[in-house]
């Protein structure tokens, strides 16, 4: 396989985006990339989405958004794997150009979700679940991952102040982050006594609802090179997956998607663990990050709380996690997010994050985890300086 | 709107009399039913029913629930292992949710557990109630 | 002789009080609890309904029948006055449910609360008849009773089932009798979400002429007297009713005690009299004699005469007793909840 690399990022706006469609989002995002790539055409589009058809009505969402990039005629793809739908299209368009096929690909994600009620949105976000088995019994994403916080929190001894720790740390990021949802701070007082969704998870442990696009260039350095422009090389490609219920899950305190995904993405890489330097990672809720950090191999089952608490992942931190300011504070427009993931990765690693974001220690290696539904797929990939 | 009212029917030996498979190599019974053991790949397998009782191995209470769900919310919402090691997530009912513990003991009752709408078909079912005899 | 194989009673856990209705109504707590000789009554919650009610209480029939493969039973017949569907039977859900189809006969009943009761009959004759093996009778209701009207003090919810057979009995069944006339006492028209009904005129030529009609003529046809019986059931639509019946028929007080649960079950319709019947079963003796006699608006009473056999000492505890489900593991309700549970509360669609 090729050597990859990501050349050219580009978002919308994220947040309620009243004004703008599901196709206006798109080309918001994919114009910027392209600009910021300087390519003048694109081989290949995927487009990553959870459920343009259950949000908007859409499906159809490679040829409708190659059509309306002013691009119809090349090949096009929606990519879905629930909340890791962004990823797995970053991940297929790293195969595309990896493999000789194509050599400019575009890698993108999109979910327009604030033109259906609340209920519409939980129903259409449940299809990640065990529809049968789980959504049919009354459960909730919020509840789902409540139950994995129950598990951790009795085994572990994991603290409500933990879980707040993770959501106070990427607001202290996001306020930071131009494109950020909810870009101010909060403090763990507030997380601890925000209303119950689903015990013990709190309104502010869970990650919201959001409009929002993200696009990546992905091509060769030879290519980036003549194109003068930054670039940052995809050295790890992985994905995984678990069973969909929670019920049948071997330890319902670890994803071992994550686990799976990252051991695979490290072996391509040539790398070990603690060579990676920082890492964004799925915070759709608080206990996500706790229960990824660990399962990803970084910290040992129930330490990871103590580690986020004691300041280790901030920016300035041993492992600095989520510098974008994650799912809670940034947003998780579903099918958008595992670009955006890429996209922060590439910003701190070409030194470009804005506002003071940026991570000290100049990282020179990178992951991104991205997962759907409650862990039952994950894609990992590891970017690394050119 | 999806036919749920197929999609419901096809549920029913899982819904209505607790179901599962038993693969004859590993011994193993999952619920719901599989045609693939996922342990050896194996396919010949037999239908099994759940023991009617097991333990709750995790909780939550569900306080922002569908539209479903209102009557009954909060709710929780429990993963029990079963007397046979099998794992089901189903509501619990009939419990003050602030006394829903991990290890409490349950047994699976058959209860009505959504509808599609006021003129569409019921949509009955199994949940959870704490064994108190 | 035809008789129980299996028997079991479902009830819900919920209560609420005569004092928490009277009081949003502005009517005499007091007053209704001495006239109706009633305290509380059972309230299903939303997940519960006829057919979950008949599903648990089917399942106890089988444990203590014991020997009886659902497959074998030939019919199933459940009475009820508030089967959830208007067309598609209760039986087909519950039949499903315990693995009784698909070669089972079936269809609902309908006759207030004796619909139950007659579901009981039939069950017996197709058993008596050689016609099958096994046939399952069930009396569930989930009554709705009107707001601010007396009957909302009573409507309940509860279930008892019967496995009919030859073998394995429980209690055979020595004489029946049924004695209907039309009669406009209580009635609910179609579309209609609550009943109606004629206030004093359901007493004496309503309950108690049927009742008492039935009653009479089984014991003329079987040439017994009422201190023959160690227990007599009676409907009881309130905790005075049946009372009265039993003494003017010549029972007493002791004989209707263990089946006497309308002051802390309510009226739980089809369901009264038939679960009357279990927990009496759940006390008595080998050979006991028990006199059941139901009563349904409309109007008519079924009477039955079982004797109890040896088996019931092997079998009775082999399902939870309907007097643990009356008194035991009970939560109390306000009327909010109360009405949000049966659904009284306008909601947006």
């Amino acid at each position: 396989m090729r050597e990859v690399c990501v050349a050219g990022v580009g978002l919308s706006e994220w947040g309620e985006v009243w004004r703008k469609s599901i196709r206006d989002l798109f080309v918001d995002a994919a114009t910027a990339a392209i600009k910021n790539a300087k390519v003048d055409h694109l081989d290949s589009l995927y487009v990553g989405c959870m459920s343009g058809g259950l949000f908007v009505g859409q499906e159809h969402l490679g040829a409708l958004m190659a059509d309306y990039l002013g691009m119809a005629g090349i090949p096009a793809m929606r990519v879905e794997s629930a909340c890791a739908s962004g990823g797995m299209a970053f991940r297929a368009a790293f195969l595309e150009v990896a493999s000789g096929a194509s050599d400019i690909v575009m890698a993108s994600g999109i979910e327009k979700m604030t033109d259906v009620s609340g209920d519409g949105a939980t129903d259409a976000l449940a299809t990640a679940a065990d529809q049968e088995y789980e959504v049919f019994n009354g459960a909730t994403f919020p509840g789902l991952y409540a139950m994995m916080a129950t598990a951790h929190m009795a085994r572990y001894g994991t603290t409500r102040e933990m879980l707040s720790a993770v959501a106070v740390k990427n607001h202290k990021n996001g306020a930071k982050n131009p494109v950020a949802q909810y870009p101010f701070e909060i403090t763990s007082s507030q997380v601890g006594n925000s209303v119950m969704v689903a015990d013990p998870l709190r309104i502010l442990d869970c990650s919201p609802v959001t409009d929002g696009a993200a696009a990546v260039i992905v091509t060769t350095p030879e290519i980036a090179k003549k194109l003068g422009v930054p670039y940052v090389k995809v050295i790890g490609s992985a994905a995984a997956t678990d069973t969909i219920a929670l019920a049948q899950r071997a330890d319902i305190t670890v994803i071992k998607s994550a686990t799976l995904a990252t051991q695979r993405a490290l072996k391509m890489a040539g790398k070990k663990l603690d060579e990676i330097q920082f890492a964004e990672v799925h915070d759709c809720f608080t206990i996500a990050e706790i229960i990824v950090a660990e399962s990803i191999g970084k910290y040992l089952p129930g330490k990871a709380g103590a580690a986020i608490l004691a300041g280790e992942t901030a920016l300035d931190g041993k492992f600095p996690m989520n510098p974008s300011g994650g799912l809670k504070s940034k947003g998780h427009p579903v099918g958008a997010t595992g670009v955006a993931q890429i996209i922060e990765l590439y910003k701190q690693l070409v030194g470009k994050a804005e506002n003071g974001r940026q991570i000290p220690k100049s990282p020179k290696i990178g992951m991104a985890q991205n997962m759907g539904g409650s862990g039952a797929s994950s894609v990992v990939h590891i970017l690394e300086v050119a | 709107m999806t036919m749920f009212s197929s999609r419901n029917w096809r549920e029913y030996p899982q819904r209505y009399r607790y179901e599962a498979t038993r693969f004859i190599k590993s011994g193993k019974t999952y619920f719901p039913p599989r045609q693939v053991d996922p342990e050896t790949g194996d396919t010949d397998r037999v239908t099994v029913t759940l023991p009617e009782t097991g333990k709750v191995i995790t909780y939550t209470v569900i306080r922002t629930p569908g539209a479903q769900f209102k009557d009954l919310s909060p709710y929780a919402l429990a993963i029990a292992e079963m007397t046979d090691g099998t794992r089901v997530m189903a509501q619990m009912t009939d419990v003050d949710v602030e006394t829903v513990k991990i290890g409490m003991e349950v047994r699976l009752e058959f209860r009505r557990i959504q509808q599609e709408g006021e003129a569409g078909v019921i949509g009955y079912g199994y949940k959870f109630v704490p064994k108190w005899f | 002789m035809a008789g129980i194989v299996g028997y079991g009673a479902h009830l819900p856990r919920h209560r609420i009080k005569v004092e928490e209705i009277a009081k949003v109504w502005g009517m005499d707590a007091q007053s209704y609890k001495k006239g109706l000789m009633l305290r509380e009554k059972s309230v299903p919650p939303p997940d519960m309904d006829t057919i979950t009610l008949s599903v648990e209480a089917a399942r106890r029939a089988l444990k203590r029948a014991v020997v009886v493969n659902p497959v074998d039973i030939g019919a199933i017949y459940i009475g009820s006055e508030s089967h959830p569907y208007a067309v598609k039977p209760s039986g087909t859900t519950v039949a499903e449910a315990i693995g009784a189809t698909p070669d089972i006969h079936c269809a609902d009943f309908e006759f207030a609360c004796k619909a139950g009761s007659e579901a009981m009959y039939v069950a017996l004759s197709h058993v008596e008849s050689g016609f099958m093996k096994y046939a399952l009778a069930i009396a569930a209701d989930t009554s709705q009773g009107a707001p601010s009207d007396a009957l909302e003090f009573s409507a309940a919810a509860g279930a008892g089932a019967f496995i009919m057979g030859k073998d394995h009995l429980v209690a055979e069944c020595l004489f029946t009798h049924s004695y209907m006339t039309d009669m406009p006492d209580f009635w609910r028209r179609e579309y209609q979400f609550y009943p109606q009904h004629g206030g004093r005129f359901t007493g004496e030529e309503a309950y108690f002429a049927h009742t008492k009609g039935a009653s009479n003529a089984i014991l003329k046809k079987s040439g017994m007297k009422p201190t023959d019986f160690a227990f007599a059931v009676f409907h009881q639509p309130n905790g005075k009713f049946p009372q009265r019946v039993a003494l003017e028929l010549g029972f007493t007080q002791e004989q209707i005690n263990p089946g006497w649960l309308a002051p802390t079950l309510g009226n739980t319709y089809s369901g009264a009299s038939p679960i009357g019947l279990t927990a009496t079963l759940d006390v008595c003796k080998p050979g006991e004699l028990v006199f059941m006699c139901s009563y349904g608006s409309g109007a008519g009473s079924d009477a039955f005469i079982w004797k109890v056999t040896d088996r019931i000492n092997e079998v009775r505890d082999k399902a939870v007793r309907t007097r643990k489900l009356l008194e035991e593991n009970l939560t109390y309700v306000d009327y909010g909840t109360y009405a949000k549970f049966r659904h009284k509360i306008r909601k947006a669609n």
